[in-house]
């Protein structure tokens, strides 16, 4: 089974910091992380690599320091990383990334299945899964919590959680899927991969290298543009309500009122 | 702030690396559950066997990394910091492989090495006895020939992964009026007729640790499980725990770093009089004493593992030595550590009550301390001899 899975590098959650007058997140001194959900990615691709064969090839998109994203991912025990990383690829929204990831996939060759985060938890979108899928050609679903490969090895069935409970669902290979933390619990790095990944290259391939258009890719080749960020504000107010209990309770649903809640 | 350099290479950046995120990740979450339920790890075995970390000591054509006692004693340190009932099966199991490796035939070898190195099968190490502790040579398990086999009776106890590990490296006498130069060694296996497994231990601590009798009943065993040639049996558990004790040492330094750290958190945010408790100079004092001894017995630790990789001989007394002065310094500060946090610390809903009551073993276990003190005391009394 040759398997894709796609991989961003995002700030750390538990050091990043924002510049409230800037309007944007201080990058120094944070570190950077694979994003949480494309751990489960991984560990769905390793598990399914550990059961039916196959390789499965690492992808991520980004500056060159996100070579250390790929090689946490081979120290995992995913064959191979490549790494697509070219000043023309810069200021990329979801669009110019999928068009970018799709080009390095065809490049690949056939693919079995596509791997990917639920959404990044910098830019939050969840856009990239789906619209990959698209720009492949190929059927997805997001939002994967559990699943499995039938005899034929090629049928799998997934449970897609939704906003009211959940969807069985039937699909064939080759697809891609978009995962939950739920999915699985990602393996920790081995020694053996630590140091296989150390001694590792990675491919770094450019516009040029995936015979991109130039104006598919990066800011030219998106269709969005950030126009301005802002922190929202965040106004609590606390108060101690007094008296009896029905006193309080009474009190408290005037409070509702006054807020427009009831 | 500097910290102290020990000049690692970048391998052994990435044991220390990894140990840590398995006890960050998969220990602590789980090991007051763990401690309350006396539940032996299995889990956390199979993420270290994922890790290849049960491989670290193992020879590379057997399936492991070749690495040595420092190494090992940098992945105890971080496991360590997490949970010592963890780090002590995990431990244990080379405390039980080692003879194997550095006593076994190359069949023996061939047949054990590459499970234990990829962590598959556990080992333990069988040598106290009700009678026989710091008098090893008080051992009453008897070995006998028979045939093509070798039948064994007598009771192993408080042995650690017992009933879990499926490999046991027991020590009996061959001939009893030889003392201890009649004990020879004996690989054993779970399954092997007439061996059982006895009342399984409630402890003061180490509760995530597995600690019972082994009962061998004319248990017998083929002719070659024998381990060395007979009478070696002593001498293989006193060459084995001569390069297992630094390992106690570096469970020891883990264990007070991670009783530091609590410490200082807590002393920071705790407030009396107005004041985080950390400005008043009585707890400075016993915080930096702590850091301080915690530092001492790492550097201790270090430099003697590394004197064992480069193949020193006799190393007795600075084994001794490193598991002594580091496991004394453990049962310390993480008394202070229960001090510093006072009534809280006493509480098992904070971290700290578990680590005091745990580092006890250290001073008991594999060799209690005050043995360890005959074995520096006598080695000095040798040296000075020749001078």
């Amino acid at each position: 089974m040759n398997i894709v899975v796609c991989i961003k590098q995002v700030p750390d959650a538990k050091t990043v910091r924002f510049d409230t007058e800037k309007g944007t997140l201080v990058r120094e001194g944070v570190e950077a992380v694979i994003n949480p959900f494309d751990f489960h990615a991984l560990e769905a691709g390793f598990q399914l690599k550990d059961t039916y064969g196959g390789e499965v090839t690492v992808l991520s998109m980004g500056p060159p320091q996100a070579e250390n994203a790929l090689k946490e991912a081979l120290s995992l025990g995913a064959d191979k990383g490549i790494l697509l990383s070219d000043r023309a690829f810069a200021g990329a929204d979801t669009l110019a990334t999928t068009y970018t990831l799709a080009k390095a996939i065809e490049k690949l060759g056939p693919v079995d299945l596509v791997l990917c985060g639920k959404q990044a938890i910098d830019g939050d979108t969840a856009q990239v899964g789906p619209g990959l899928a698209v720009r492949l050609g190929l059927p997805y679903v997001t939002c994967v919590n559990a699943l499995s490969v039938l005899d034929d090895g090629k049928t799998m069935h997934l449970r897609r959680i939704n906003e009211d409970g959940y969807d069985m669902l039937e699909l064939e290979m080759p697809a891609l899927l978009t995962v939950l933390a739920s999915l699985n619990t990602p393996r920790l790095p081995s020694l053996k991969g630590k140091m296989r990944a150390r001694k590792a290259e990675i491919p770094v391939w450019g516009a040029q290298e995936l015979g991109a258009e130039p104006g598919m890719v990066g800011l030219a080749g998106s269709a969005t543009q950030v126009v301005s960020t802002s922190v929202p504000t965040f106004e609590a107010r606390r108060e101690m309500l007094e008296g009896s209990a029905e006193e309080q309770v009474e009190a408290l649903i005037s409070r509702f009122k006054e807020a427009g809640i009831l | 702030m500097a910290q102290v350099n020990y000049f690692l290479t970048e391998e052994q950046q990435m044991i220390v690396d990894l140990a840590r995120q398995i006890a960050v990740e998969k220990i602590i979450p789980v090991r007051a559950k763990l401690d309350e339920n006396e539940e032996f790890p299995w889990d956390i075995m199979k993420d270290i066997a994922q890790a290849d970390l049960f491989g670290l000591y193992v020879p590379e054509e057997y399936g492991g990394f070749e690495k040595g006692c420092f190494e090992n004693c940098l992945a105890l340190e971080q496991l360590a910091y997490g949970c010592i009932a963890v780090t002590t099966t995990f431990a244990a199991s080379a405390l039980g492989g080692y003879p194997i490796l550095l006593f076994g035939s190359d069949e023996q070898k061939a047949r054990y090495l590459p499970d234990i190195a990829a962590g598959k099968r556990l080992v333990a190490f069988g040598l106290t006895e009700a009678n026989a502790g710091s008098d090893a040579a008080g051992i009453q398990t008897t070995a006998v020939e028979d045939g093509d086999l070798w039948v064994l009776n007598g009771t192993k106890q408080w042995i650690t992964s017992g009933g879990e590990a499926e490999i046991y490296t027991i020590v009996a006498m061959t001939n009893k009026n030889k003392g201890a130069r009649g004990a020879t060694s004996f690989i054993v296996e779970k399954g092997d007729p007439g061996f059982s497994f006895g009342k399984k231990e409630r402890k003061m601590g180490l509760n995530a640790s597995s600690t019972r009798e082994l009962i061998l009943n004319g248990c017998r065993i083929p002719k070659d499980r024998i381990l060395g040639r007979k009478g070696q049996g002593f001498i293989m558990a006193m060459r084995t725990l001569d390069i297992a004790r630094p390992g106690i040492g570096a469970i020891a330094v883990g264990l007070g770093q991670a009783a530091l750290d609590e410490a200082v958190k807590y002393a920071r945010q705790r407030i009396q009089f107005g004041q985080p408790i950390i400005a008043f100079q009585a707890l400075q004092h016993m915080l930096a004493d702590m850091a301080t001894k915690i530092e001492a017995s790492r550097a201790l630790v270090y430099s003697i593992a590394r004197t064992i990789d480069e193949g020193t001989k006799d190393t007795a007394k600075i084994s001794a030595m490193a598991k002594l002065f580091a496991t004394d310094m453990a049962m310390q500060v993480t008394t202070d550590a229960v001090q510093i946090l006072g009534g809280y610390g006493y509480m098992k809903s904070y971290p700290v009550e578990k680590m005091m009551r745990d580092a006890k073993i250290l001073q008991i276990y594999e060799g209690t301390n005050q043995i360890l003190r005959n074995v520096i005391g006598q080695a000095l009394n040798k040296e000075y001899a020749k001078k």
